[in-house]
């Protein structure tokens, strides 16, 4: 579907946010914000040992003092639901999901043990600290290395990721054969996502069996859903809102701690309940696991790919097998006949990590992107050329044709942006005082997806519409491409239009994430609108002498709040001359996307990008900048440049932390994460982002999306950490593949 | 964050009756780093006393030449301070090195000095740490420990102590003004700061119911010849792994007077006086650096994952040497090294 005779007047031109002056001004109001009448505060005990059983949970101390009004442990908890898949949200992986104060196990350092709740924040705080556990301790592992080798094959595959397509000719025997190969290891290290927003929920007791949730969310529905499965709760008396979120990169797909327990302590209390969980306990809510990659590449003379080996193996945890696609991209980045890829988990004794921003594609493309750099450097040739040489002009993992592939303008516009030539191919040979410089580059891509999505168009007689669905905006820009797409179909100012989106009570919608909402909802609301143009249309037609009498649809244009014949002024109505003749008030029409099977059989469809970077390295000192990274992507038709960009400035940054700054540190003797507050988690700094550039390039597609529209959320980390991490080489000659790359493995004894 | 009496002393000997009175009363300035403990429950005052009503906000000058700064005086009032800024450039540099802006505006100059470690282990009361805990042992040792200490480290404790500020107040030879019980009485800034030993949970001389009221520098700035050279894991807004201040003289191309203080890499600011005077008299040039640097580091021994910090401060000390050399300093603003 096409826009219907529309000039994409605000689709495609830079928007500033309509929720913009909302969240500069505070009154945009986020989940923990939410006043309630006689709200209580719950405060979350978390385990202090990786594994064992609580032997004694010592809660006198805490329930004496003053305001404590109950304090919930894994004793006098009331049972939830008893079954596993009543657990199970829209997104877990296989597994036995994670049940709060479900027993005295201890699965993982930072478990929740008890809730304290309170009629005041302070002294729940202070009653929780009171709070003494004391544990039968078992053994436990944090140590991905040391598990390797009992690393396996997941005997369950998590619903929408695709596990390593089968081998493809003889990998082994190609790079036997092959003059030129190189074999590598790569290890990136676990991270944490630290959205700026703590998760936080406010439950609001309505009646018994009856609440209001705002909630931190990328779904409202998944978090409804969840509520009412596990708490056996009428759908119709559980509401959810999460109208703005303060960032998530995934933490928040899967229902996270604070809701079960604002939740439970509401139920059982019959009040309303906040629970806002610490910086600190964000650390064990999910994290990018930690990720082992073994890569063989091979190439004859001339460049070209013989062959591709990736094995990846990543951490899970013991209760469920998280799995994110890591070693695929390997098999379809490049034209090349011999591949075999493999991935298996190993479990640790930690949280179930849970998808980060380009969850696989973040970690599996940095990896081989940087041992394609080795192949180059190998083979001596450019790594443009290269990866001109090995374009794949279908998908080689399915057979599949692209709907659009514009990665060779990308590489094109990326590298002139940076100024490649200035390049040189030999490794620490460009220097300014005391700094190597150097280049690098690498490719990104990232699924363009379409998913089930479903959305009201409501037009009222003055000429407002209004589009609703139960999208989330995590800072993405949801609540604007809404509203541009709402007022375009309809041909009216953005003013006009009111975007309804992060409420449960909406048109039902899959969580924000996977980069498919702009795609998704954006086509739901658009599919709503036409249906009220073609209501519009039939009422304009039949009016009693109708100028559109003889009108045909396909000819007819709205705009203006006028719907006319071939845009003729003569022959048109506004909508309000429309709405007054038919006595209508309103129009409300359903729209819904899904992707369409047939076309799937036949095509895939991928975002991709180029990434350069120019580094400068301290000789001595180690000490890393970046003066420039360029973003050159393709991602079909870009509905805000503007907040566009800001997506990709975003995802640049992330892997910036990926390729620096991010790892958990962990003291495997303990089994615990060390560095878990925002002083000591190194996430970028100011200093350390100069001059981002970001391009799309232009790239038709009919075939992605009914709009046309691939999504950005992830594409701008993809890439990133490979592109700084290859033009550390460049600058250097040393080549680090244990992320993140901090200055202490760039010192060099050259002294 | 416990339950605790809050004091707002109006007078300096109220603030000291009331600090006296408790040995778990602590000064509340501007408390970036108090209440930041305080909610991670790693300090438990049983009373906190506000000062930020006493007449500690003046920077005036001594009978010396030198000049008295407040107790109270923000690290941003001080590091703008035209008199600082014209006179104690290294001064301006270390603060502006530290932090945030918005912290800088809140924290005090006395409470710089009585900064905390970063140490993880500290940090987490679920760990253990003879700082926080005594007797319970040292989480560290053995562990995580990117950020710890090569030098003066002891079998109770390897944290390092973090103020940037302090690093050049120990290279300008401060003093530290403090108030107390038996009256008023000035430290010499090497002996504020003390090594773990035994008692980590003691990062400085301070006896019950003293109170810092001022800080004192001496006349001798090193207006020309200076640096506050400081390396960390991103290029603001991270502790210091290994940093270095130096304040130099040079007469006819000769040095003739060096200080040189390390941070990051005791638990305290680190100064090696008599190496300082072998450069007294050298000629500018790298070797003689490089030899210093080494003789700086002997008895260096690291923990494991900060191993890296030798070689790092080795070279840290050069550049800062070469830097102050040539009166080109670190920018503490574009974050370039020269």
């Amino acid at each position: 579907m096409e826009l219907h005779r529309t000039n994409y007047d605000l689709i495609g031109k830079p928007t500033r946010r309509v929720d913009g002056e909302l969240k500069v001004t505070g009154r945009a109001r986020y989940a923990a914000e939410y006043p309630a009448p006689d709200l209580l505060y719950g405060v979350i005990v978390s385990a202090t040992v990786p594994v064992g059983r609580i032997k004694t949970l010592d809660t006198k101390r805490a329930a004496a003092l003053p305001g404590v009004v109950r304090i919930f442990t894994h004793e006098n908890v009331r049972s939830a639901a008893w079954l596993d898949r009543k657990w199970r949200d829209e997104v877990a992986p296989p597994g036995h999901p994670f049940r709060p104060l479900h027993s005295d196990r201890i699965l993982f350092d930072g478990q929740p043990i008890a809730l304290v709740v309170s009629d005041s924040f302070e002294v729940a705080r202070d009653a929780a600290s009171l709070v003494r556990a004391e544990y039968e301790l078992g053994d436990h592992c944090t140590e991905l290395e040391m598990k390797r080798t009992d690393a396996y094959d997941p005997p369950e595959k998590r619903s929408g990721i695709p596990p390593p397509p089968s081998p493809r000719g003889d990998a082994e025997e190609a790079f036997e054969r092959s003059p030129c190969r190189i074999s590598s290891e790569y290890r990136i290290n676990a991270e944490h996502h630290n959205p700026m927003e703590l998760f936080g929920t406010t439950c609001v007791f309505e009646a018994p069996g009856k609440l209001t949730i705002y909630e931190k969310t990328q779904g409202s529905h998944n978090s409804q859903g969840y509520v009412t499965s596990v708490f056996g709760l009428k759908s119709r008396n559980v509401k959810v809102i999460n109208h703005y979120v303060g960032g998530a990169f995934g933490s928040a797909l899967r229902p996270q701690q604070q809701l079960f327990f604002a939740v439970m302590a509401s139920l059982e209390l019959e009040r309303s309940v906040r629970v806002v969980l610490t910086r600190s306990q964000m650390f064990y809510i999910g994290h990018r696991p930690d990720t082992y990659h073994a890569i063989a590449l091979a190439a004859d003379e001339t460049g070209r790919l013989t062959s591709i080996m990736h094995d990846a193996v990543a951490a899970t945890s013991h209760y469920e097998d998280y799995q994110e696609a890591i070693v695929n991209w390997s098999g379809m980045l490049y034209h090349c006949d011999n591949v075999k890829l493999s991935y298996s988990l190993a479990k640790l004794d930690t949280a179930t990590p849970c998808d980060m921003r380009a969850p696989g594609a973040a970690v599996g493309v940095n990896a081989i992107e940087c041992a394609i750099d080795e192949l180059c450097h190998e083979v001596g040739i450019d790594p443009l050329q290269f990866r001109e040489i090995n374009f794949a002009s279908k998908d080689e993992n399915t057979g599949k044709q692209f709907t659009s592939k514009a990665l060779m303008s990308c590489y094109r516009d990326g590298a002139s942006a940076i100024g490649w030539p200035k390049r040189s191919p030999m490794p620490r040979s460009q220097k300014d005082g005391h700094e190597l410089i150097g280049f690098g580059m690498a490719t990104g891509t990232w699924e363009a997806s379409l998913m089930k999505a479903t959305a009201q168009a409501k037009l009222t007689s003055d000429g407002r519409l209004e589009v609703s669905t139960a999208a989330s905006d995590i800072g993405t820009g949801t609540w604007t491409i809404l509203a541009q797409i709402g007022a375009d179909a309809l041909g009216l100012p953005l003013e006009s239009v009111t975007p309804r989106i992060g409420d449960s009570t909406l048109p039902a919608s899959p969580v924000e994430g996977g980069s498919w909402t702009a795609a998704s909802n954006g086509s739901a609301v658009l599919a709503a609108c036409e249906a009220v143009k073609q209501t519009l249309f039939k009422y304009a037609k039949t009016m009693t002498n109708s100028p559109l009498a003889d009108a045909d649809y396909e000819r007819t244009v709205f705009a203006g709040g006028r719907i006319a014949h071939d845009g003729d002024h003569a022959r048109s109505l506004s909508i309000d001359e429309v709405m007054h003749a038919a006595d209508l008030s309103e129009i409300v029409e359903s729209g819904k996307a899904s992707p369409s099977l047939l076309q799937m059989r036949k095509y895939t469809s991928y975002t991709h990008s180029a990434v350069f970077a120019e580094v400068r390295v301290d000789e001595d000192l180690g000490v890393v900048r970046i003066p420039k990274i360029v973003c050159a992507a393709a991602a079909g038709r870009i509905i805000n440049p503007k907040t566009a960009r800001s997506q990709i400035l975003g995802g640049v940054v992330m892997g910036i932390g990926m390729a620096l700054h991010e790892e958990a540190m962990t003291d495997h003797r303990m089994g615990k994460i060390m560095n878990h507050n925002l002083a000591e988690y190194h996430v970028p700094a100011h200093a350390d982002i100069s001059d981002i550039e970001v391009i799309f390039v232009d790239e038709a597609d009919d075939k992605v999306s009914p709009l046309g529209v691939k999504g950005l959320g992830e594409i701008g980390i993809v890439g990133t950490a490979a592109a700084v991490a290859n033009a550390i080489f460049n600058a250097t000659g040393r080549r680090v593949r244990d992320f993140p790359i901090t200055l202490d493995k760039l010192i060099t004894e050259t002294e | 964050m416990n339950r605790f009496e809050y004091v707002r002393a109006d007078t300096i000997a109220d603030a000291i009756a009331a600090l006296a009175q408790s040995a778990e009363a602590r000064v509340l300035a501007g408390g970036t780093n108090l209440v930041d403990l305080m909610k991670y429950d790693v300090a438990k005052p049983s009373r906190v006393v506000d000062i930020n009503r006493l007449p500690l906000k003046e920077v005036a000058d001594t009978e010396n030449g030198g000049l008295k700064i407040g107790a109270l005086v923000s690290n941003s009032d001080l590091a703008w301070h035209p008199q600082i800024v014209k006179r104690f450039p290294l001064l301006a540099s270390a603060i502006l090195a530290g932090a945030s802006p918005q912290l800088r505006n809140a924290a005090t100059t006395g409470g710089n000095l009585l900064q905390r470690t970063r140490c993880y282990y500290f940090y987490d009361s679920s760990t253990p740490c003879n700082k926080r805990t005594p007797g319970s042992g040292c989480g560290a040792i053995g562990g995580v420990n990117r950020i710890h200490a090569i030098f003066g480290a002891s079998e109770s404790c390897i944290a390092v102590h973090p103020s940037d500020m302090c690093i050049a107040l120990a290279a300008l030879d401060a003093e530290v003004e403090v108030e107390g019980v038996k009256g008023r009485r000035l430290i010499p800034f090497e002996q504020f700061h003390r090594l773990p030993e035994t008692t980590p949970e003691r990062d400085n001389t301070l006896e019950q119911g003293d109170l810092v009221t001022a800080v004192i520098l001496p006349a001798t700035d090193f207006g020309s010849h200076h640096t506050y050279l400081k390396i960390r894991d991103r290029l603001s807004y991270a502790f210091a792994l290994v940093s270095v201040a130096v304040g130099m003289t040079m007469e006819d191309g000769v040095i003739a007077d060096l200080r040189l203080a390390m941070g990051g890499v005791a638990h305290k600011p680190w100064r090696n006086k008599v190496l300082e005077k072998t450069l007294h008299g050298a000629e500018v040039n790298k070797a003689s650096f490089r030899h210093f640097a080494e003789e700086a580091l002997r008895g260096a021994k690291g923990q494991g994952q900060n191993d890296f910090k030798i070689a790092l401060a080795r070279r840290t000390i050069v550049r800062a040497l070469t830097q102050a050399a040539r009166g080109t300093p670190q920018d503490q603003s574009d974050k370039t090294f020269r």
